[in-house]
């Protein structure tokens, strides 16, 4: 039969694959303009190279699987994936950072596997830590938030970044403006009660409720994870299992703000990439579980995963980390997870073998 | 207000329905010609009843039901039964299948009817049996007999009376209960009693029909039915959705209503059960909404079954230039039409002409991303993404295990798939190609059954034969050591004497047969005479297949090749054969003895062959006349013959009796016959003229 | 010498544990193995429940149950035409291999099933195709009409051969609207290459 058979329904939601990218794009306008406001321009490089690298390289990939460009660029997708590593990076990285990132997120975690849906792993979470592990001094080297540098001194103006991260448009040094950030300084505050170091860290004196600057960022990126819960994007259930699960483990080992406790509860909500992760990262549809129980179960363990690296690991800030590990267990958790199907007593399993 | 439990799920799609409700139910024009679909229902097709040319009235019966699931089919307007053939039918592979064609004549004559408006005094089932002979079959879209649904196995306790119409553009059960809702009522109540009035009766009915649900309130007047109205969403008019909402049950998987003791109508059938009860009127037309920007004056019709789909988009002013996709059944179950030339039928609730505005643009799916919108969408709880991952894969275990069964195809997940990607399609297919897989399995299973039985039977039979040539063997080597003593033991070795005579006689009879030149020779002039005619008949088909057909052709030759080879073969044994030294019957002399009998039956067969030999050379040597005779005499001997034997069956009281009687006719008419040539021949004789026929 | 029985008594309680491990280890392994042994081998049983059990012999073995068995002993699970690339892949999920092309040596995938016909006007009762049935789908006897159980025959073939006067013909089963499902939607690889007409949307254009 030469003429394709249609079939119902033969109406449609105005909604798109490309609406869903786009809503998530301004989601992140108010975590970016806090970035940009307290840690200067660069973000804004670092998500402006990562785009067009990404951009540059799904082409690249489209072509060489001869599919139109147009078609596959249109969804918005690699753009997605381009402006959360780059919010994720270190401001003023060398230009290479962004770029190689963002090339091994979209090539290697993306179309390698098959292309948008097929991932199994969040391509932006893949390609920041394929840096930090290969680039550690580079990855660990953050600014100071314009609060809390000294008087006098000021951020780098846009094209002093830009010699920042180009090195061949000119030498600045970088190390003025450079700081570890609340998270990295509170792991490495052994031995201090926690009023201690809220009271004797700059952080948290020049912050209202945690670190300085940070807590600007992750209440932006709370923001816009709101915004995109009301224009139902996603569910509620995989953010707030995950902040959640994040709260429990510590409020579970505040342990009374000894010198062994894992840090106040507000330091761990609102430092670091939580928010963004949160809203962001856990909620990606494609990696995360798919049943709303499987959602909580994933995203309650991603925070709980977060805070035992970042209490017991290396490192200081462990939401890449948790994601791709729970990553892994996605499918597993979907096995045990469906819901119960309308005239079954209960759910079912998707390992049920034929019988 | 009666409690009502949410619908887990569903979507809103824009409704679209007040085109449809400008004006009052209109009737279109009498069509010159019904074609009316033997199987417009689920269930077995219904067997026709009339014949081509058969004058039939309206509302007479011209199919019946066949089978537990089946319905019967009535004429909806007088007229002529023009054909019983394949017809084009609205189906979604647009094919085609066995159609009474019915010429109308104009007239609208009715059959005399039996209205039974004291069905309260009738027994359940003499009501049943009334709704049965009506042919009424569900009129929400599904089109299950409602005959069959109404004598449920199990006690019903709750009645649910659907006119929820959940589906945009349709109007049809809305403008019902507008107009008609006296009718609903007493159709409700015919339902109960058939029913054995259940406890509780209920009226689902969407918020989005004020109209429709104050009409049929005060029709229900003083009725037990509860009319309940529930919130406006897609699918909450499915079946098992409506009954999850008004009762909070669930139907099991796999089962069906009846099983938690509900029974639901749509309300259309209610209507029609009314009128087949109280006023006799058989399922002869249909209320269908015609609808979409393509028609100018989109409304309800009363249509008859069998309505040409063309005639009604008529009435309603249907542009062919305006409309981009013509859909029969709502927007989002109704399935495309190519072609106009198909015939309403009783599961019809709407037809919708979509202009360009309406009809979606149809892109490009794009990748799967997982988002969920259609979990959040699905009434039934599946995870649809899941079950296009896996029917993609054609893992058919991962669906199973999903339940892809309970998919009730209502397309509410394909319709907020923001990647536009056609989910229903995929679970279409998948559980078609489910269902194929499970019909092959049972024949191959069935097939590996016949096939170990075939091989144990060939076993068996191999196992005999073994056991046979063995006991042979034994038998011919004890035989053989007893040459000779004919002395009887006593333990009874005489039977092996004999055994070893007949033995003897038959090894006797294989060598002589060998041996004996003349037994060869007439052996091998045979073959030859059989291969001979292979060989032609082989000949004559080559030539009947054409060169360019390279297989058969092929074939063919090589086909006769094989029996050129064989012949050559055969007639060179033969012409070895005759050149050999005849062989004298003394070299036969060391079975002479116990060939003795053989040897009586070789010299009987001699002569008879002898004897026909004569008969053939006497034949060639005859003139016509005396062939003749020698013909007419032989024929009256078999006739004499003949009649002894139809004579012995007659006393016999032989069930061949006909067969006997038979060959004695023919051989009579042979007899007559020849005894005509002759004296035609002896009259040419006798006139002088030559003979020299034939 | 005091360092070597040193040595050899620091030695003593490693290698010792090692081996009462192995022992013990061994000793399960080898109870499992007589206690759990399964008779025969499922797998033959397994593949042959996918085969399409028409007894063909198109796959070069006399049967369905042999291949099957060939198949355990490392056959190409290519080369049964009548089961196609549905049966392949199965079998390639169950064997956990990848799943090959079919081998058109051995037969084309037939478009639709065939059932065998005998000709009755030119049967003369040989039985020959009687014994060539594999499934005994063949009613007759000698000298009697032979005719063929259209609802046992399995379309294998095996019969049109034996036949000395050619009149078995394979007539293809017509599929009826009972059997008509919808296909699967094509992918979007193959939608962006070839333009896509929809059947009802040429209504502008059609009569």
């Amino acid at each position: 039969m030469p003429l394709a058979l249609i079939t119902s329904p033969h109406q449609h939601a105005a909604q798109t694959t490309q609406r869903v990218m786009q809503h998530l794009l301004l989601a992140t306008v108010p975590g970016l303009v806090a970035l940009t406001w307290h840690f200067g321009w660069g973000t804004l490089i670092n998500v402006a190279l990562a785009s067009i690298t990404a951009l540059g390289c799904e082409a690249a990939v489209v072509v060489l699987r001869r599919r139109p460009v147009g078609f596959y660029l249109r969804d918005c997708s690699a753009l997605v994936t381009a402006v959360l590593l780059g919010l994720a990076l270190p401001p003023l990285a060398p230009w290479w950072i962004p770029v190689v990132g963002s090339a091994f997120a979209i090539v290697i975690a993306k179309h390698l596997y098959g292309g948008l849906g097929y991932n199994p792993f969040n391509p932006a979470m893949v390609g920041y830590v394929v840096l930090l592990i290969s680039f550690p001094v580079e990855m660990t080297r953050w600014l100071a938030p314009a609060s809390i540098l000294p008087d006098g001194a000021s951020l780098p103006d846009l094209q002093a970044s830009l010699q920042l991260v180009f090195p061949l448009l000119g030498n600045t040094p970088i190390d003025a403006f450079t700081m570890a950030t609340p998270l990295d300084t509170f792991k490495h505050s052994q031995g201090l009660l926690v009023e201690q170091v809220l009271a004797e860290n700059v952080w948290f004196t020049q912050g209202t409720w945690s670190g300085a600057g940070w807590e600007w960022v992750n209440l932006g990126f709370l923001a816009g994870g709101c915004y995109l819960l009301l224009q139902r994007v996603f569910t509620w259930h995989a953010p707030v299992a995950m902040l959640a699960g994040l709260s429990l483990m510590a409020l579970l080992n505040y342990d009374a703000g000894s010198s062994t406790s894992g840090g106040p509860l507000d330091l761990h909500l609102l430092s670091g990439a939580t928010m963004l992760g949160a809203f962001f990262i856990v909620t990606d549809p494609v990696t995360s579980a798919v049943s709303h129980l499987g959602r909580l179960i994933y995203g309650a363990l991603v925070g709980v995963l977060i805070y035992i690296i970042r209490i017991w690991g290396n490192y200081p800030d462990a939401v890449a980390f948790a994601v791709l590990l729970m990553n892994f267990a996605a499918p597993f958790i979907d096995y045990y997870t469906l819901p119960r199907t309308y005239g079954h007593e209960k759910r079912g399993r998707a390992t049920k073998m034929k019988d | 207000m009666r409690q009502t439990w949410p619908l887990p799920g569903g979507i809103h799609p824009p409704e679209n329905k007040s085109q449809s409700l400008q004006r009052p139910i209109a009737q279109p024009p009498l069509p010159p010609c019904l074609v009316l679909p033997l199987n417009q229902h689920i269930g077995t097709p219904s067997v026709p009843r009339v014949c081509v040319g058969e004058t039939v009235l309206k509302g007479q019966v011209v199919a019946d039901a066949e089978g537990m699931i089946s319905a019967a089919l009535h004429a909806p307007t007088s007229g002529v039964i023009k054909a019983i053939e394949t017809r084009p039918i609205a189906h979604p592979s647009g094919g085609e299948d066995v159609c009474i064609v019915l010429e109308s004549d104009g007239e609208e004559r009715w059959i005399e009817l039996a209205a039974r408006p004291d069905y309260a005094d009738l027994a359940p089932a003499e009501v049943l049996a009334l709704i049965a002979r009506a042919g009424i079959t569900g009129m929400g879209g599904a089109g299950f007999p409602s005959a069959t649904k109404l004598q449920p196995r199990h006690a019903i306790d709750t009645l649910i009376i659907n006119a929820a119409e959940c589906e945009p553009y349709i109007t049809a059960d809305d403008v019902l209960m507008r107009e008609r809702a006296p009718g609903i009522s007493v159709g409700i109540d015919i339902l109960a009693h058939v029913l054995g009035q259940p406890e509780t009766i209920l009226i689902g009915i969407e918020d989005n029909k004020p109209e429709a649900a104050s009409a049929l309130r005060d029709a229900l007047d003083g009725s037990r039915a509860d009319l309940v109205e529930i919130p406006t969403r897609y699918p909450s008019g499915g079946e098992k959705q409506l009954i999850q909402i008004l009762t909070g049950k669930e139907v099991p998987s796999g089962g069906l209503p009846a099983d938690i003791g509900i029974v639901c109508q749509n309300v259309g059938t209610t209507h029609a059960v009314f009128e087949a009860v109280c006023k006799g009127t058989p399922l002869i037309s249909r209320i269908t909404t015609v609808t979409g920007g393509a028609c100018a004056h989109a409304g309800n019709f009363e249509v008859l079954i069998g309505t040409p789909v063309e005639h009604l988009l008529q009435a309603a002013g249907y542009d062919q230039g305006i409309c981009q996709r013509l859909i029969m059944g709502g927007p989002m179950m109704g399935f495309t039409l190519a072609d106009t030339d198909v015939p309403v039928v009783k599961s019809t609730n709407c037809l919708l002409a979509a202009d360009a505005k309406e009809s979606p643009q149809n892109n490009i799916p794009q990748a799967c991303i997982r988002c969920g919108l259609c979990a959040e969408a699905c009434p039934a709880n599946l995870l649809p993404q899941q079950l296009y991952w896996y029917a993609r894969a054609r893992d058919y275990d991962k669906l199973a295990a999903h339940n892809l069964n309970d998919c009730i195809e209502c397309g509410a997940c394909a319709y907020v798939c923001p990647s536009e990607i056609p989910l229903v399609q995929y679970y279409r297919a998948a559980k078609g190609e489910i269902r194929v897989m499970q019909q092959e399995k049972i024949f191959s299973d069935h097939a590996r059954i016949r096939f170990e039985f075939h091989k144990d039977r060939m076993e068996k039979a191999e196992r005999e034969k073994a056991a046979k040539r063995e006991q042979r063997k034994k038998a011919a080597e004890v035989a053989r050591s007893t040459v000779g003593n004919s002395q009887p033991a006593p333990d009874g070795t005489t039977a092996t004497d004999e055994d070893s005579d007949v033995v003897r006689a038959a090894l006797a009879r294989v060598q002589a047969n060998k041996s004996s030149t003349e037994a060869q020779l007439r052996k091998l002039e045979r073959n030859l005479e059989a291969l001979d005619t292979q060989l032609n008949n082989a000949q004559s088909r080559l030539t009947e297949i054409p060169e360019s057909d390279t297989g058969p052709h092929g074939k063919a030759a090589a086909a006769i090749e094989q029996i050129r080879v064989k012949r050559a073969r055969v007639a060179g044994e033969l012409e070895a054969l005759k050149n050999q030294a005849p062989e004298t019957p003394t070299d036969t002399g060391a079975n002479a003895e116990p060939a003795g009998q053989d040897q009586r039956a070789v010299d009987k067969a001699a002569e008879a062959i002898a004897r026909a030999q004569q008969r053939m050379a006497e034949q060639q040597s005859m003139s016509p006349d005396d062939k003749r005779r020698h013909q007419r005499e032989r024929l009256e001997k078999r006739l004499v013959k003949a009649r002894q034997r139809l004579a012995q069956a007659q006393t016999d009281g032989d069930e061949n009796l006909g067969a006997y009687a038979d060959a004695v006719a023919s051989l009579e008419q042979k007899l007559t016959a020849l005894q005509n040539t002759e004296t035609t021949a002896e009259a040419i004789a006798s006139s002088g003229t030559d003979t020299g026929e034939r | 010498m005091t360092e070597f029985i040193g040595l050899l008594s620091s030695l003593a309680l490693p290698v010792l544990s090692l081996v009462g491990m192995a022992i013990l280890f061994g000793a399960i392994l080898g109870f499992a193995a007589i206690r759990f042994k399964v008779e025969g081998n499922p797998l033959v049983d397994q593949i042959d429940a996918l085969l399409p059990q028409t007894q063909c012999g198109q796959c070069g073995h006399p049967g369905c149950r042999p291949y099957a068995e060939a198949i355990v002993n490392g056959e190409a699970i290519n080369r049964c035409p009548p089961g196609g690339q549905a049966t392949i892949n199965a079998l390639a999920d169950l064997l956990d291999v990848p799943a090959p092309e079919l081998d058109e040596e051995h037969g084309e995938e037939a478009e639709l099933k065939t059932v065998a016909y005998i000709r009755e006007d030119e049967c003369i009762g040989c039985t020959k195709c009687i014994q060539a049935c594999p499934v005994d789908a063949i009613l007759g006897a000698a000298k009697m009409m032979h005719t063929v159980i259209a609802s046992e025959c399995t379309g294998c073939d095996l019969c049109v051969e034996p036949c000395p006067v050619d009149c078995i013909d394979m007539i293809p089963i017509m599929p009826t609207l009972s059997d008509w499902h919808w296909q699967a939607p094509p992918e979007t690889g193959d939608l962006i290459r070839s333009p896509r007409i929809i059947a009802t949307d040429r209504h502008g254009a059609a009569a």
